[in-house]
């Protein structure tokens, strides 16, 4: 499968980024890893005229404490942030998840700003993020701004993000040694997950059940009031709306979502015990 | 667009498309047909080589994005006397093929693997080999080759040296 044509741009720093998209608008899509974009643009459900490389910005790719939280740069590989020193010791939920995305060959290649801006609902980093909280920093012709992480996502393939702007960051707190879980659901070894679980300290996020990666609120809300994590989790599914598919019927994703959540509480309240 | 891509010690300049694949550049503009593309979907890893020491799916990267990079496909892997790569053996001597689709994929995802852990336990290698298929299902002897390979030490995780690079 080959992709429509386009033409291609190399930019080197942030605000030429920000320059060409500007130009270019609404489209031009940005390129960085390539590992969602490139498969959606070679079944043509993406046909963006302009592709902006930004793969060449040196300075996108760190992972650095700042005050009480941890600031990622966009262009951070998941196979780099899956063995980063920093991240083990201040935030272990994004190493733990980075190392689930997908296989080795896609983790070499894909960025966390190519998996929040992509907005796939069942993307393992966006369901871990949206547990941390935090926000993603975008830059646009105006400048910088901070969009909360609880605010970005829209729904498919949708996010708050302008066509002028890029993602230079996503910053969370600093976890530390707090009780966390991830618990993926998956067919294959290499697969999305059909539902997949974060848990940070009593925030539950879901992949698959909606639109996007969405909270469990109402399990949020009987944690903060002090319920069992077995009443909690019996109430994960409420508020969602999974689709169905080949995989799983939507009482399927239901009774996963309430299953997973319980089993990610559990853990999570075990302390920081790595998931197996 | 001019790209200028190093593969197996070899560098050229060539006009391409930007909607190039590089598995498509790798066999139809270098004439390296070992590298199979499978499913074209980032799925299979039939297609994966190697790029600036990692393993890639080839489907998945433009040959724009790899333009100044070095590219070890399977053809680069044996010495200029033939000498097969400890890798190569390995999967030669184990049997760690049926129909041979999946090999040269499979092959390149080991030396990956191997460079970044060089004594892998069984786990490690079929977790570090999750994004390659084989249909045949012949992974036991593919986990075994992997394995045998690795007691050749650290030279079976390694791509032979870039060969000069022409003026």
């Amino acid at each position: 499968m080959i992709p429509s044509q386009f033409d291609y741009v190399r930019v080197q720093s942030v605000d030429e980024a920000v320059a060409a998209l500007t130009e270019h608008g609404e489209d031009a899509k940005v390129l960085a890893g390539g590992h969602s974009l490139l498969p959606i643009m070679k079944l043509r459900l993406a046909v963006p005229s302009v592709l902006i490389d930004i793969s060449g910005i040196r300075d996108l790719s760190y992972v650095r404490v700042e005050g009480e939280e941890v600031a990622i740069g966009a262009g951070t590989r998941h196979h780099e942030l899956e063995r980063d020193a920093v991240a083990a010791a201040e935030v272990p939920i994004l190493p733990y998840v980075a190392s689930q995305v997908g296989d080795p060959q896609v983790r070499h290649r894909g960025t966390i700003g190519g998996t929040v801006a992509h907005s796939d609902p069942a993307s393992d980093l966006p369901t871990a993020l949206l547990a941390l909280g935090g926000t993603v920093v975008v830059q646009g012709p105006g400048g910088r701004r901070e969009i909360p992480i609880t605010e970005f996502w829209l729904g498919f393939f949708e996010t708050a993000l302008q066509p002028d702007e890029l993602i230079v960051e996503v910053r969370v707190p600093r976890t530390g040694s707090a009780g966390w879980a991830y618990e993926k659901f998956t067919r294959r070894a290499n697969d999305w997950p059909i539902v997949a679980v974060a848990a940070v300290e009593g925030r539950v996020a879901l992949a698959n059940m909606a639109g996007s990666v969405v909270r469990a609120t109402a399990t949020e809300e009987a944690l903060a009031r002090g319920a069992s994590i077995e009443e909690a989790a019996a109430l994960a599914d409420q508020g969602t709306s999974p689709g169905a598919d080949m995989h799983a019927d939507q009482e399927y994703r239901r009774h996963l979502a309430r299953l997973l959540t319980r089993r990610a509480l559990q853990r999570a309240s075990g302390g920081a015990a790595a998931a197996a | 667009m001019q790209v200028s891509i190093t593969v197996n010690g070899q560098q050229r300049t060539d006009e391409v498309e930007p909607r190039l694949l590089l598995a498509h550049y790798l066999r139809e503009v270098r004439g390296l047909t070992a590298t199979n593309i499978g499913c074209d979907t980032t799925s299979c890893g039939a297609c994966t080589v190697i790029v600036d020491g990692l393993s890639v799916k080839s489907c998945t990267v433009l040959a724009v994005q790899a333009d100044g990079a070095q590219v070890t496909t399977l053809e680069g892997l044996a010495g200029p006397d033939g000498e097969l790569h400890p890798v190569q053996r390995a999967f030669r001597e184990e049997h760690g093929l049926q129909c041979g689709f999946c090999t040269p994929g499979m092959v390149m995802a080991a030396v990956g693997l191997l460079a970044d852990n060089p004594d892998p336990s069984d786990r490690e290698v079929r977790e570090g080999l999750e994004g390659n298929l084989c249909r045949c299902t012949g992974y036991h002897n593919i986990v075994r080759a992997v394995r045998s390979a690795a007691q050749a030490g650290p030279a079976a995780g390694q791509v032979p040296q870039v060969q000069e690079v022409e003026a």
